[in-house]
């Protein structure tokens, strides 16, 4: 039942091109909203189990051999919740029919895309998908055809080639380790232990690859562009979650539970972790432009993820999962945030809306929430992931990693508090009018947004013990 | 994996990397858009034969086809999009040269 | 053994004239047979399936849309292209010495260490893999295409604001 995540959005995407005259931009819309809010909602009150026990009839015809764990399930409900925010700012951002549906049917194919990537279980296959990603999202990129979109898009472009590249090298030496690509059997060709050499080349090709793909600090220099660049809409994609899906989650995914790691490569990935936290917060000072901050911002938390990823403890593990997810929904709100600037002042350029966001009171509040989130101050969702992830680096005897994390937490308040107090806290003498000329549907996506990033926070401790601890046990 | 095959194997390893020096170079050194992108191919031409080879190597001919033949589907799609990128590069810049192409500061 | 040697000296050469020559037009030419080279050895690494593709597709396909990608942005004046001939010799130069030198390092020092291989396969038979085991696969093909379909619409059909 789980090829369902794949399949259905295929089809509707199948239905939506028939050549009939009542398929417009409208309908695909509502379809597509229906759609998200149905996966979001059925990853919710479904138990996992009900996913895996289904007619035996119906077994015949689903033969595609997939992976469901938790992991999988916290993934497919963060791509339905961001990809759902971004259609809806593309709705008061692209005016043009034409391309309104455009963007419709490349989203459908990301969510096609990204839903499989989570599911499969074999890496070709995983490459395949990441890849229609990536082809998507190039499109949806270009899909404004700006200047400075066209050149971000090929410069990712390029790059994600390059990865490409590193990636199905590794997968050749995969063959000839392993004799077949499914996760089970390279788990048991490590477990074996026989071509231990090979397959230490093999990941090492392969993590080139993944952090090009994550852009962590020396490979991220199409980073800022793409997501500076593109149309707001997609700037929220891209940021929220596809970076995180083809990068991030087949990190870890492989490097959790299929791959079998020794010491040396547990250290390389802490030290490009914590280089890009580093790195990249303080880069995120010097820039003028609120989406370029935002950017570096996003290499910065990335980092935190990677940092512990590369720990590897099962703590770790979890917290890299949690930061995962609160971060996919508190940077989807700071660029939803930058969305509603644009829209409403034409430009995100921190030097000509200074001290303007005061006429946005949602967007004033709701920025302030993301932005502290991020930095991990205590009520909110940010502040349990990365104390679960400095806590496991203190477990894991990691000191300097866990000090220096603990640390560049304070560089990300100071950097964003230098931007809230620039856009949103200077008053100006211009009085804000009747309504703020912020469409409907950037307001909801900017509360709904806040007000998981608040919920998560808040009843954290409360599930702590009943749900989120239980993850840990099921992941392996 | 008896002698004869793994010398030429070894040979084959050789090409292979020799591949990608020249692709890698054709992408650095170049300055038209498109002619990274033909680099870019001949790495990706470079990867194809690895990919046969390791299936040659192993006796696993089917799976290595498999793959390939999906893995040419998308490299074709990649590179249609890239053509057209390039294209409205070219509409705006009058030029292919990534030199002149404005101010993107990565 | 002495054939594959050939034609991979002959695929590297190909794939050298590609990267260092002037036109653009002469280097699409290269890549399609780079890709015709690269096929015939596949073919004889016994997978004619993958050698059909590689030539029709790779090799045909491609050069396709890289002609009509060169004909819409090449706009070069006889006496610039003079003038860049000189320039583009000097960056490319380089480029076979350093071939050379690595293919004589590779040579006398790569060593490949042995490694035990996986048993035989039970399934030989390409179609049987493709359809029987890797249909996700073949999924992502159809889904790939539509994607590029979406993106020839939007590159070439639509309309610019």
């Amino acid at each position: 039942m789980v090829v369902l995540f794949i399949l259905i959005p295929f089809v509707l995407l199948l239905v939506l091109n028939l050549p009939f005259k009542f398929l417009n931009a409208r309908i695909a819309f509502w379809l597509s909203v229906v759609l998200f809010s149905t996966q979001a909602l059925f990853v919710l009150i479904n138990s996992l189990f009900a996913w895996s026990n289904y007619p035996a009839v119906l077994g015949q015809f689903l033969i595609f051999k997939l992976w469901l764990d938790p992991l999988a399930f916290i993934m497919l409900f963060t791509i339905a919740i961001v990809v759902l925010v971004s259609l809806l700012v593309a709705r008061s951002t692209i005016t043009t029919e034409k391309r309104s549906f455009n963007f419709i049917n490349l989203l459908l194919v990301a969510l096609t895309g990204m839903n499989a990537t989570v599911l499969v279980a074999d890496i070709f296959s995983l490459y395949v998908f990441v890849e229609i990603t990536a082809v998507a999202v190039f499109v949806l990129m270009a899909i404004e055809k700006n200047k400075f979109a066209i050149e971000g898009t090929f410069k990712y472009l390029v790059l994600s080639m390059f990865a490409s590249v590193f990636i199905l090298t590794s997968i050749a030496f995969f063959i000839l380790a392993c004799g077949d690509l499914s996760f089970s059997e390279i788990h048991n060709a490590f477990l074996a232990n026989s071509n231990i050499i090979l397959l230490n080349f093999a990941i090492g090709l392969f993590l080139c690859g993944l952090f090009i793909k994550c852009g962590v600090v020396p490979f991220h220099g199409w980073v800022p562009d793409a997501y500076s660049e593109a149309q707001s809409a997609v700037s929220v994609l891209l940021a929220g979650i596809v970076t995180k899906i083809t990068g991030i989650y087949v990190l870890m995914r492989l490097f959790s539970s299929v791959f079998v790691l020794k010491g040396s490569f547990h250290n390389l990935i802490m030290l490009i972790g914590v280089i890009s936290i580093v790195f990249a917060a303080l880069a995120a000072f010097r820039q003028d432009n609120i989406k370029r901050m935002l950017s570096y911002s996003s290499i910065s938390q990335v980092g935190y993820i990677v940092l512990a990823i590369g720990c590897g403890t099962p703590l770790a593990i979890l917290g890299a999962i949690l930061h995962f997810f609160n971060h996919a929904i508190f940077k989807s709100l700071l660029f939803v945030n930058a969305a509603a600037l644009e829209k409403k002042f034409g430009s995100t350029d921190m030097s000509i809306i200074t001290g303007l966001g005061s006429q946005l009171p949602v967007t004033s509040v709701t920025s302030l929430v993301g932005l502290l989130s991020t930095a991990g101050i205590p009520p909110l969702s940010g502040f349990w992931s990365k104390l679960i992830i400095i806590i496991a680096l203190f477990n894991a005897q990691q000191f300097t990693y866990g000090w220096i994390a603990l640390l560049a937490s304070v560089l990300t308040l100071a950097y964003f508090l230098f931007m809230e107090r620039n856009i949103f806290l200077i008053k100006t003498e211009t009085a804000p009018e009747g309504s703020d000329g912020v469409p409907f549907g950037i307001k909801f996506c900017e509360i709904l947004l806040a007000a998981i990033t608040i919920g998560v926070g808040l009843g954290f401790p409360f599930i702590l013990n009943s749900q989120i601890l239980q993850l840990k046990g099921l992941l392996y | 994996m008896n002698p004869d095959t793994f010398e030429l194997f070894r040979y084959f390893i050789i090409f292979i990397i020799l591949l990608f020096i020249s692709g890698v170079y054709c992408v650095l050194v170049s300055f038209n858009l498109v002619r990274a992108l033909i680099g870019v191919e001949i790495l990706i031409k470079a990867v194809t034969l690895l990919i046969i080879l390791a299936g040659y190597i192993c006796d696993r001919v089917a799976l290595a086809q498999a793959i390939v033949l999906t893995l040419i589907v998308i490299e074709i799609v990649i590179m249609v999009v890239a053509g057209g990128v390039v294209l409205w590069a070219f509409k705006y810049n009058k030029t292919i040269d990534p030199r002149r192409l404005s101010n993107l500061r990565g | 053994m002495a054939i594959d040697l050939i034609l991979l000296s002959a695929l590297l050469l190909s794939a050298i004239w590609t990267v260092m020559t002037i036109r653009l037009v002469h280097s699409v030419v290269g890549l399609a047979l780079t890709s015709a080279i690269l096929a015939a050895i596949i073919y004889r690494l016994d997978s004619p399936l993958a050698a059909v593709f590689e030539l029709s597709v790779c090799s045909g396909l491609i050069s396709v849309i890289f002609i009509t990608t060169v004909s819409f942005t090449q706009r070069i004046s006889k006496e610039r292209f003079i003038v860049r001939r000189k320039e583009r010799l000097l960056r490319f130069l380089y480029l076979p010495f350093i071939v050379i030198i690595a293919g004589l390092l590779l040579v006398r020092y790569l060593r490949i260490p042995q490694f035990s291989l996986p048993l035989s396969a039970q399934v030989t038979d390409v179609r049987l893999v493709l359809w029987n085991m890797r249909h996700l696969d073949l999924l992502g093909q159809a889904i790939i295409i539509i994607a590029g379909v979406f993106g020839v619409v939007v590159f070439f059909k639509e309309p610019n604001k």
